[in-house]
């Protein structure tokens, strides 16, 4: 018998290679790279978030006005009038015209990326393209880091969220068992966190119920209502100050077992928060948590340290979240969902079982096929369609690929293809042997003469899917991937592999017996 | 075992006419019924919600149909049964934007007393998404043609590469034909098996047509329909074969594969079915009627086989040092 040869080396390692990689995958063991099953397999939640970012640019412009009041205050300059105009601008009104030229070079050094325009002693502030571009990018960028880190501190296996196309944010949370976990999942990733401390104008305070939304505008201010009890409050709509100063939030418990939620302020918010705590002693402060009051406690004294409580009669798992949402931070934009797939861990197992047994039919069918057709050449056929399957899933899962529906169905037709090389080649061995030609002879030039053709035949495809790969989303990537990964594969075990193992049985190969060996009866060397 | 054994060419050329009788007529069909009954497209490129509920035992359509139509903001869901008697679709084309009220969750409520039910799955698409992905899926099939065209151009010769493409159009068309006339759902995965056709075709295509290069190079007759009727006869066995064991495969999944997956594998057959035919009848033909021309393609190959020798000579002189 000859030696082996490369040919058969090569495949012979392949199929090492495909079944040691394959097996993590097979076995779902621990350890080892593997394949990930895609969520329409196990189960799961996927979502496509769109990003509200003109709501990053409206909350950035009111943070500009605290600023300007902050600064003006602290450098003893008098103003009147601090407005917000349509999310897009500030205006003021100077009341010393001594003032102007040193406002105006405060607010250049403090206020980046913003254009003032003044006209006498009134000003107005607004943002450059870049900056507001800038901003929406990073209202994104932020959005992606928070509910990640959201998504990470509620303790799940494997969220993934990222950034897709321009401006939306894709979020995959596998293995959700309940429905009231997927909604607490929902709710988590939607809380705004944007908590804001504001005082109660108490001047007009009482005419809240009674006051229209915009003439609360015309003064400056906004009404919100109580988490609770819905009662209605008239508050400064510049804020005392934000959750961006926030450093941490915990649960913990008041004096009648109740969970609140307490947090610390870092050095600035401290300051600020001491400062007006000190010059409001009598008034009211409200604790604001996305656009809803949660308490208003009466200021008593002065608060330094930078620690504040919110109370708000929460359920436990409420705190907890509510907590998870502060610390991570707030989301400068709030999200909504453009797509929403959830599928339940049952239908995922059944998807699984029915595609499998489609999968283990259609191979038995075309072994046998092959067996029946083409002899001992069916066989080695077979042996490179098994090779095939197993460096599919080697391959896949050192890509960590993920498996999908669509997938499956690409590697339940790349068995359909995957012989076809061998068929073609079988066909041109066969044509071969009918002119007469010797088995060595047919075999050689049966490849060559194949050759070309499968290779045509799968650069084109492998066109086909790299396009389909790059537009495609989710499951049509999957698909893609696993055919693209099929034919390569299928290039070295059907034409490598196939013909290495001819070569080496080829002193076996008894010319009379063209019958068993290839599936033909006449013919054969003269 | 020899089902298609060679003996002399079948005169295929002769019947060309014919098979484009019927090619025209089924193309015809195929695009009044895409253009006057259009496409069902689902919610992937249409926007909507769709809810999967599975019952313990048969699931009571009726009531579902009740329930759900107690609220008006559901108008026009419509309630199938899926795959077996105790899995229904509800299909509306509402869909929340908000996290916190979700179609689902709304729905779920609604079905509260139809019987004992587990919601399986809940897709829910905006119909801003649905739009972007439908723009997206016909970008990707136009920029799958372009790069096949210059490659076939590029390996083959012009006419090759249009007549492929030609032929590809061909198939998808009567594909998307059928899908309209059993009014298949169009989802993302249908997109995938129509791009899938597109390759499989191609392949088969591909296949026939290198034999085709083959016999210019090989065959003495100058005449190219004699030439395309002996390479398609030879490549007759291995078409039908392949075809075969595909179509074994495809069957199984649309068989055993499961309700999900049944418009994928249903679009597949027709596929492998359509391409099969145009590889055999269609693509060839087409060939000849763009005026290729084997003398000119002879001389163009043999101005290629002079110019790579004379690369070659011109290499071992450099070599030997005489240049």
């Amino acid at each position: 018998m000859k030696t082996l040869n490369f040919r058969v080396i090569l495949f012979i390692f392949a199929l090492i290679f495909g079944v040691i990689f394959s097996v993590p995958s097979l076995t779902q063991s621990e350890s080892g790279k593997k394949i990930t099953l895609g969520l329409d397999l196990q189960g799961g939640l996927h979502m496509l978030l769109g990003v509200k970012s003109e709501i990053a640019i409206e909350s950035r412009i009111k943070s500009m006005a605290a600023s300007v009041k902050y600064i003006f205050d602290d450098e003893d300059i008098i103003f009147d009038d601090l407005r917000m105009i349509e999310g897009e601008k500030i205006t003021f009104e100077l009341l010393d015209k001594d003032d102007v030229a040193r406002s105006k070079a405060l607010l250049k050094e403090e206020l980046e990326g913003t254009v003032i325009i003044e006209d006498g002693m009134k000003f107005s502030v607004t943002m450059t393209e870049e900056e507001i571009e800038r901003t929406k990018q990073s209202a994104i960028k932020q959005a992606v880091e928070t509910i990640r880190g959201r998504l990470n501190e509620f303790g799940l296996a494997e969220p993934t969220v990222a950034k897709q196309g321009e401006d939306k944010i894709l979020v995959e949370v596998p293995g959700i068992k309940t429905q009231e976990d997927e909604q607490r999942i929902r709710e988590l990733i939607a809380r705004a966190a944007h908590l804001q401390l504001m005082a109660v104008d108490e001047d007009r305070n009482i005419r809240v119920n009674t006051m229209s939304l915009a003439e609360a505008k015309s003064y400056g201010d906004v009404i919100l209502p109580d988490v609770n009890s819905g009662e209605k409050y008239l508050l400064r709509a510049i804020p005392i100050l934000d959750g961006s100063m926030l450093t941490d939030a915990k649960v913990g418990f008041d004096e009648s077992n109740q969970p609140v939620i307490n947090f610390t302020l870092n050095g600035q918010g401290a300051k600020i928060f001491g400062d007006f705590t000190g010059i409001s002693v009598g008034k009211r402060m409200a604790v604001v948590l996305d656009n809803k009051v949660y308490s208003a406690p009466v200021i008593n004294e002065r608060i330094g340290g930078g620690r504040v409580q919110i109370s708000g009669r929460f359920e436990i798992s409420e705190a907890h979240d509510l907590a998870i949402a502060l610390r991570s931070g707030a989301l400068l934009a709030p999200v909504y969902v453009m797509e929403k797939r959830s599928v339940g861990p049952s239908l995922g197992a059944d998807s699984i079982k029915a595609s499998s047994i489609a999968l283990a039919l259609g191979f038995i069918l075309v072994v046998i096929f092959m067996v029946v057709y083409y002899g001992m050449a069916g066989i080695i056929a077979n042996v490179a369609l098994i090779g095939n399957l197993f460096l599919i899933l080697a391959i896949m899962s050192l890509f960590g690929a993920t498996l999908t529906l669509p997938g499956m169905a690409g590697i339940v037709l790349t068995v359909g293809m995957a012989v076809d090389a061998n068929v073609i080649i079988s066909e041109r061995i066969r044509e071969l042997l009918h002119e007469g030609k010797s088995v060595a002879k047919s075999i050689e030039n049966g490849y060559s003469n194949a050759f070309t053709a499968i290779w045509d035949a799968n650069v084109t495809t492998l066109i086909a899917a790299t396009v389909l790969y790059a537009y495609g989303t989710g499951a049509i990537k999957g698909f893609a991937l696993t055919m693209s990964i099929g034919i390569m594969a299928s290039m070295l075990t059907a034409i490598v592999g196939t013909h290495g193992i001819y070569q080496w049985l080829l002193p076996k190969i008894d010319k009379n017996k063209l019958g068993l060996w290839f599936g033909i009866r006449t013919g054969g060397a003269k | 075992m020899e089902i298609f054994k060679y003996k002399k060419p079948l005169s295929l050329m002769n019947k060309s006419k014919r098979f484009g009788l019927l090619s025209i007529t089924l193309l015809i069909l195929s695009l009044g019924l895409i253009i006057g009954k259009g496409f069902n497209y689902g919610i992937d490129f249409a926007g909507g919600t769709l809810i999967q509920v599975q019952y313990k035992g048969t699931a009571p359509i009726e009531k579902v149909r009740e329930a759900i139509d107690s609220d008006a903001s559901y108008e026009g869901a419509t309630v199938t049964f899926f795959g077996s008697e105790d899995e229904v679709v509800i299909r509306t084309k509402t869909s929340s934007k908000a996290l916190g009220v979700d179609v689902g969750d709304q729905m779920r409520a609604l079905l509260q007393g139809t019987g004992d039910f587990e919601v399986r799955r809940v897709d829910m698409v905006g119909a801003k998404v649905g739009s972007e992905l439908r723009e997206k899926g016909l970008m990707a099939m136009v920029l799958a043609i372009i790069g096949i065209l210059i490659y076939v151009s590029f390996r083959f010769e012009w006419r090759f590469a249009v007549a492929s493409v030609m032929a590809l159009m061909h198939d998808v068309t009567i594909a998307m034909g059928m899908i309209v006339l059993f009014n298949v759902e169009v989802n993302l995965d249908i997109l995938a098996a129509l791009l899938t056709i597109l390759g499989y075709s191609l392949n088969d295509t591909i296949i026939v047509f290198d034999r085709i290069r083959e016999g210019i190079r090989t065959i003495k007759d100058p005449d190219l329909g004699a030439i395309i009727d002996e390479s398609v006869t030879r490549t007759l066995s291995r078409t039908t074969l392949t075809s075969l064991t595909t179509f074994f495969v495809v069957l199984t999944l649309y068989l055993f594969g499961g309700e999900i997956i049944n418009g994928f594998s249903f679009t597949l057959l027709v596929g492998v079915i359509v391409g099969t035919y145009s590889s055999i009848f269609v693509a060839s033909p087409i060939l000849m009627w763009l005026g290729f021309s084997v003398a000119g393609f002879r001389e163009k190959e043999a101005e290629k086989l002079k110019r790579e020798k004379e690369k070659e000579k011109m290499r071992a002189m450099y070599e030997n040092g005489t240049l």
